[in-house]
């Protein structure tokens, strides 16, 4: 079993008699990469704040290797966070900036210089020491912030969405580059962010925040495979929901009624009786679009094509009048390999690939709260 | 503590700003000829102040050089604006670093500089050379309250009004003007109440021919207290705060 | 309308813009100078041998005193308006946005009131009849009235009480641009409150700090009525000296000499808050 570090219990926390977490339990393994995901407001920066000690919680406890955190002041905490706009001293140097701690922890010269150094190696930074911060691009003053924070070897680096105010491409070398660092460090990363691409593609474990409350932790492709309930499923990428009612109960496999079809799919975990409603979950990848002549599948007809470089993704407009995305690979056999706008075709998908979620009670909720972020 | 503490202090020192200027106001309701020792409610200073013919006609100069300075130095200011905002021109710098020196150089610098020049070019000390003062040290304000302005208005307009055919100075009436309008009203509120306020400027090029209000005032108020200025400061203030309240409503009303 | 002749509207915007700072900021700044190297002359004011005589003057035991005093009193009340500013400009960021709004309304009211009248309101307050002495006296805290009036200090009350806004507005605007981030940063690198105030606050805020400076100093050594009202005889301003020399002594080469010497008091301040922007990768040249 892995080694706790950061354990998060009961915390609680309002902001003018609203609750921004509500009772959040969480526990953080040892050099684990963990990101908390959700959409803005749902909490993930007041929680990111607590930890660095920058808010108190109204109720609950912060530990740390066994150690009470709770009402440790920040600059007493053995952690660092890397903030969402840098928060580079403008009037200091590079190589200040990035000696500020150590020289807070009253250093010797000598050893602060070391560290400094082999800080901005790391990050490749090495030649721009005497620079001030407007000197540099914000890929570089990104880089000077996470030096400034590694440099004094935390437990646990907390990173408040810094990737947010960067390019798309120099978004994508920097998420290499963070996960190059945290492997070489071996520090335990707890990233904040609402780009629920970054979460699954840097992450060991994502935590799915709503409203101050863990809508579900796993790995990012037990989030992205098995999402625990709609919100999870709605916020980290695109997916189908089609309306099923189960027909009939075996052992390990229930016959669900889509559209008219009967399919036999994998019995879920949660408790199931026929004629009960539920969402059956297909991610546009897993979608299968067939000829209108085939016998399977659902029938409808083509409303848009977008064209995406390795993948065709394509609207299909089903009879009763809802949208299906599909998100096919190209057919190196077929380079013909299109459709028309309007041409009837049918979908369906190999059985399994689906993701069965029983109804729930306050779904049009979860619309809103999507809406929003 | 550390809640109230900061908020006990910014009330005392609001206190400190306010209490003289509530004095000032009380007293001048005050009967008793002497200054600290409260006589009964009574309008009798401001009744004085208005029989004073000496006094009344200082008001009328004072207004009327305020209202000359504040619209002169209000178009000079704004053409230098606009000038400084659309025309690239030879030592631009110059001239804002002219303006910033006059805004921040001391009153008595400038005044005695202006003294010195209307002596020796023989500019007759009265209402010509006030005004000539007043509007040079109003017009870094204008032009700053301007400038703020036209900063923040789209690039783009004069250009579509030059495209659609009008001409640099037709551009200037109908399309820059009207957008600087609220600035030119509170650029001129401000000139106007610079202009009654000051003291060490109009001390120097003012002359025996065309007696100021603050230099009347100032006069009157070096040696020992008299209830008149209480009535004559709370009649200022309550002015002032008219026109402070009139120029923000303007330049927040602009900004909808 | 195409305009055949090059912008005759543009061409006369400047002409009469240079022409009015050429001839009321210019041409009377470097008369000035000029008459600063001249020699006094009770005709026509300054004549022509030049020398240095008036920058001589400035040294003489008598004035050097008058300016080292009041220097004295212009440094006093630039360190009180700081004090008690400082914390207020602090304080007052640190409400909500709209409260802050109307607070810097109040604060600029008097900025925009008359200035020789407050200062009377002053002297109502200070006065050794006057309000504080007769509230201090019928409170039993006192026996007889505390000479206040015509005192160094009523000097200073009164510079600090006219000049104390433009102490604050510039502190206000940076303690206003001051990011709460960086604070935290700070705070998350291991600075207490006094390490992050010595090594974040005082330095991102010093240019405010030369800004309110500037903007007090100077003044505190040329509002020469507010001596005149409040300070008697002995307590002189650069600002009286001045006065004194051009209006009534007529001693043109020495009161523009002492001006200069203003001027010059200035150029350095602006210099310095200029160099503690760029510092901060703010100012830039220009």
């Amino acid at each position: 079993m892995k080694k706790t570090l950061l354990s998060l219990s009961n915390l609680s926390k309002q902001f003018d008699g609203k609750n921004v977490l509500d009772s959040l339990n969480l526990d953080i393994y040892d050099g684990e990469f963990i990101t908390l995901l959700g959409p803005s407001g749902c909490g993930k920066t007041t929680l990111l704040r607590l930890m660095a000690g920058f808010e108190h919680p109204d109720a609950g406890t912060i530990t740390l290797a066994g150690q009470d955190l709770t009402g440790t002041p920040p600059e007493h905490r053995p952690l660092n966070t890397v903030f969402q706009h840098y928060a580079l001293f403008p009037h200091m140097s590079v190589f200040d900036n990035v000696a500020y701690g150590l020289k807070m922890e009253k250093r010797p010269k000598e050893e602060i210089r070391e560290r400094v150094d082999e800080a901005l190696a790391m990050v490749q930074l090495q030649d721009f020491k005497g620079r001030k911060p407007h000197q540099l691009s914000g890929g570089q003053q990104q880089r000077v912030a996470i030096a400034r924070a590694v440099v004094k070897r935390p437990r646990l680096l907390l990173l408040d969405e810094p990737l947010s105010a960067l390019d798309y491409k120099l978004r994508r070398t920097m998420q290499g580059e963070l996960k190059r660092l945290q492997r070489e460090l071996g520090i335990t990363f707890v990233f904040v962010t609402h780009d629920q691409e970054e979460a699954l593609s840097m992450s060991d474990r994502v935590v799915v925040l709503k409203d101050g409350e863990v809508q579900q932790l796993g790995t990012p492709r037990e989030v992205y495979e098995r999402p625990a309930n709609l919100f999870t499923a709605r916020f980290v990428g695109e997916t189908n929901f089609f309306p099923g009612e189960v027909e009939s109960i075996h052992d390990s496999a229930i016959t669900v009624d889509v559209f008219g079809l009967k399919r036999t799919l994998r019995r879920p975990d949660f408790p199931v009786r026929p004629g009960q409603p539920l969402h059956v979950l297909l991610r546009p990848e897993d979608i299968r679009v067939l000829d209108p002549a085939d016998a399977q599948g659902v029938a409808g007809k083509i409303i848009e094509r977008n064209y995406k470089g390795s993948t065709l993704d394509s609207v299909i407009q089903l009879e009763d009048g809802s949208e299906v995305l599909a998100s096919e690979f190209f057919d190196e056999d077929d380079p013909a390999f299109d459709y028309r706008l309007g041409e009837p075709v049918k979908v369906s998908w190999v059985d399994g690939w689906e993701w069965l979620l029983p109804e729930e009670a306050d779904e049009s909720v979860h619309e809103d709260a999507l809406t929003d972020a | 503590m550390t809640r109230w503490l900061p908020r006990v202090y910014l009330v005392l020192v609001y206190l400190m700003l306010y209490v003289p200027i509530g004095v000032l106001v009380v007293f001048s309701f005050n009967d008793s000829r002497s200054g600290y020792t409260w006589g009964g409610l009574s309008l009798r200073w401001y009744q004085s102040l208005f029989h004073n013919n000496a006094m009344v006609e200082a008001m009328w100069n004072s207004l009327w050089l305020a209202l000359s300075a504040a619209t002169v130095s209000t178009i000079i200011g704004a053409l230098t604006a606009l000038a400084l905002h659309r025309y690239r021109f030879r030592a631009k710098k110059v001239l804002n670093g002219m303006l910033f020196v006059v805004m921040m150089s001391p009153e008595i610098v400038l005044a005695i500089s202006l003294l010195a020049l209307f002596l020796l070019v023989g500019i007759q000390l009265g209402y010509l050379s006030l005004l000539l003062a007043h509007v040079t040290f109003c017009l870094p304000f204008v032009v700053i309250t301007v400038m703020a302005r036209l900063s923040g208005f789209d690039e783009s307009l004069p250009e579509a009004a030059r495209d659609l055919g009008a001409s640099d100075f037709t551009m200037t009436r109908t399309v820059l003007i009207p957008v600087i309008m609220p600035a030119l009203l509170a650029g001129w509120l401000l000139g106007f109440t610079l202009s009654l306020d000051d003291v060490v400027v109009s001390t120097f090029v003012s002359g025996p021919s065309y007696e100021i209000l603050p230099l009347r005032i100032y006069s009157m108020v070096r040696v020992g207290l008299k209830p008149e200025v209480n009535a004559l400061g709370t009649l200022l203030l309550v002015f002032s705060l008219v026109m402070l309240m009139l120029s923000q409503w303007i330049l927040i009303r602009s900004k909808r | 309308m195409p305009s055949v002749t090059r912008q005759p509207f543009r061409t006369a915007v400047l002409v009469l813009v240079w022409g009015w700072l050429l001839f009321l900021v210019l041409a009377p700044n470097l008369l000035v100078v000029g008459a600063s190297v001249m020699t006094r002359d009770p005709g026509t004011f300054i004549a022509l041998p030049l020398n240095l005589d008036a920058y001589r003057q400035l040294f003489d035991p008598l004035y050097l005193e008058v300016f080292l005093h009041s220097l004295y009193m212009a440094a006093m009340t630039t360190l009180v308006c700081l004090l008690v500013g400082y914390p207020f400009a602090w304080a007052l960021s640190k409400l909500g946005k709209q409260r802050q709004l109307l607070l810097i309304f109040l604060l600029i009211v008097p900025f925009w009131t008359n200035s020789l009248v407050r200062t009377y309101a002053l002297k109502m307050l200070l006065a050794t009849n006057g309000l504080i002495n007769s509230a201090l006296m019928s409170l039993g805290w006192i026996d007889e009235p505390i000479q206040m009036l015509y005192t160094e200090g009523a000097v200073i009350i009164g510079l600090v009480y006219l000049l104390l806004p433009f102490m604050i507005l510039p502190l206000y605007s940076v303690f206003d641009d001051l990011r709460q981030e960086l604070l935290m940063a700070s705070h998350d690198l291991g600075a207490g409150r006094l390490a992050t105030f010595i090594h974040v606050i005082v330095p991102l805020t010093l240019p405010g700090v030369l800004a309110g400076v500037m903007l007090v100093l100077l003044p505190a050594m040329g509002l020469f009525f507010v001596p005149d009202i409040l300070g008697g005889s002995r307590n002189l301003l650069v600002g009286n000296v001045i006065k004194n020399q051009f209006l009534d002594a007529r001693n043109w080469p020495f009161g523009a000499a002492a001006s200069i010497v203003l001027t010059i008091t200035m150029a350095i301040l602006m210099l310095a808050h200029r160099l503690s922007k760029q510092r901060l990768g703010e100012g830039g040249a220009g």
